[in-house]
């Protein structure tokens, strides 16, 4: 059972508040990031194919 | 192929979230009840829905994969339905840091909404193991979207039977008759909800391209190879 509390103080509710929108960001950067490393791994066995190919 | 329009909408989706975050936190008015917390709620409510749609998106790519037999739309499935786990993640943690500023606890358990989602995301997690245990591609593909359409039609009786367990679940803010929210609230929300699809789109996109690129280069390899061993023999 839990009740409605009172709202928190600014300064209390500003720690969650900012947690919730860190979430949110560390999970889209994290994501990115994972993305951002596949595609620099494709471009780099893409280099080399070509390379192969060349030589 | 599926990069087409990526970087337009990119932009998009960069000015529209950062639209949303000046409207959450310069434009919308201090709930009354809840003060500054109720600031979770333009992110994690829009989080879920995006996360609800894309499951059921999910399904419906499926569905078209299993009567085409094409293979692109099982790709479009799994990312879909992969975006919208990761989202899920996010709406689990929110909602977790929301009920613990607003009740006092980090998870209840008697409470329908976060509980059937929770669910809804546990049943997503099994999609994992359920297509990475199958090695060929063509029943991996078959079996998965199987899956995603069962699993995307649970997710709209799940949340009807939530909706209908309406005197047990917390207030709804958003309906059909305009809810509780004044208009400056409901302009937020929907800016947000629109930033949050976008930003869906764009992942989505992004990671159909990179799966794309690396399809074609399996199989550029593999032509070389074939090439190669044709020559020495």
């Amino acid at each position: 059972m839990f009740f409605a509390a009172p709202a928190l103080p600014l300064d209390e509710a500003g720690k969650y508040v900012a947690g919730a929108y860190v979430v949110f960001l560390a999970l889209i950067l994290i994501y990115v990031a994972i993305m951002a490393a596949k595609l620099v791994r494709i471009d780099r066995e893409l280099t080399e194919l070509a390379e192969e190919d060349d030589r | 192929m599926y990069s087409k329009g990526l970087a337009p909408l990119a932009a998009a989706t960069a000015v529209v979230l950062t639209a949303a975050l000046v409207l959450v936190f310069f434009y919308a008015p201090l709930d009354a009840d809840q003060g500054f917390v109720q600031k979770i709620f333009y992110i994690h409510v829009p989080m879920a829905i995006v996360a609800l749609c894309g499951w059921v998106a999910g399904g419906i790519f499926a569905i078209r994969h299993l009567r085409s037999g094409d293979a692109s739309w099982d790709l479009r499935s799994y990312v879909a339905i992969h975006l919208s786990i990761i989202l899920g993640l996010g709406v689990l943690i929110t909602g977790s840091i929301w009920a613990r500023a607003s009740w006092g606890h980090w998870w209840v358990w008697d409470e329908p909404v976060l509980v059937s989602f929770l669910v809804t995301f546990l049943l997503y997690c099994v999609y994992y193991p359920l297509r990475f245990a199958i090695e060929d591609p063509e029943r991996q593909a078959r079996y998965s979207s199987v899956f995603a359409i069962a699993a995307g039609a649970f997710v709209p009786l799940n949340f009807t039977a939530v909706r209908l367990a309406q005197a047990y679940t917390h207030p709804r803010v958003l309906s059909e008759t305009g809810g509780t929210m004044p208009g400056e609230m409901r302009l937020t929300f929907y800016v947000t909800l629109i930033g949050m699809v976008l930003l869906f789109v764009t992942l989505w996109k992004l990671e159909l391209t990179a799966k794309h690129a690396s399809m074609q280069l399996k199989r550029l390899r593999r032509q070389r190879a074939e090439r190669r061993e044709a020559v020495a023999a």
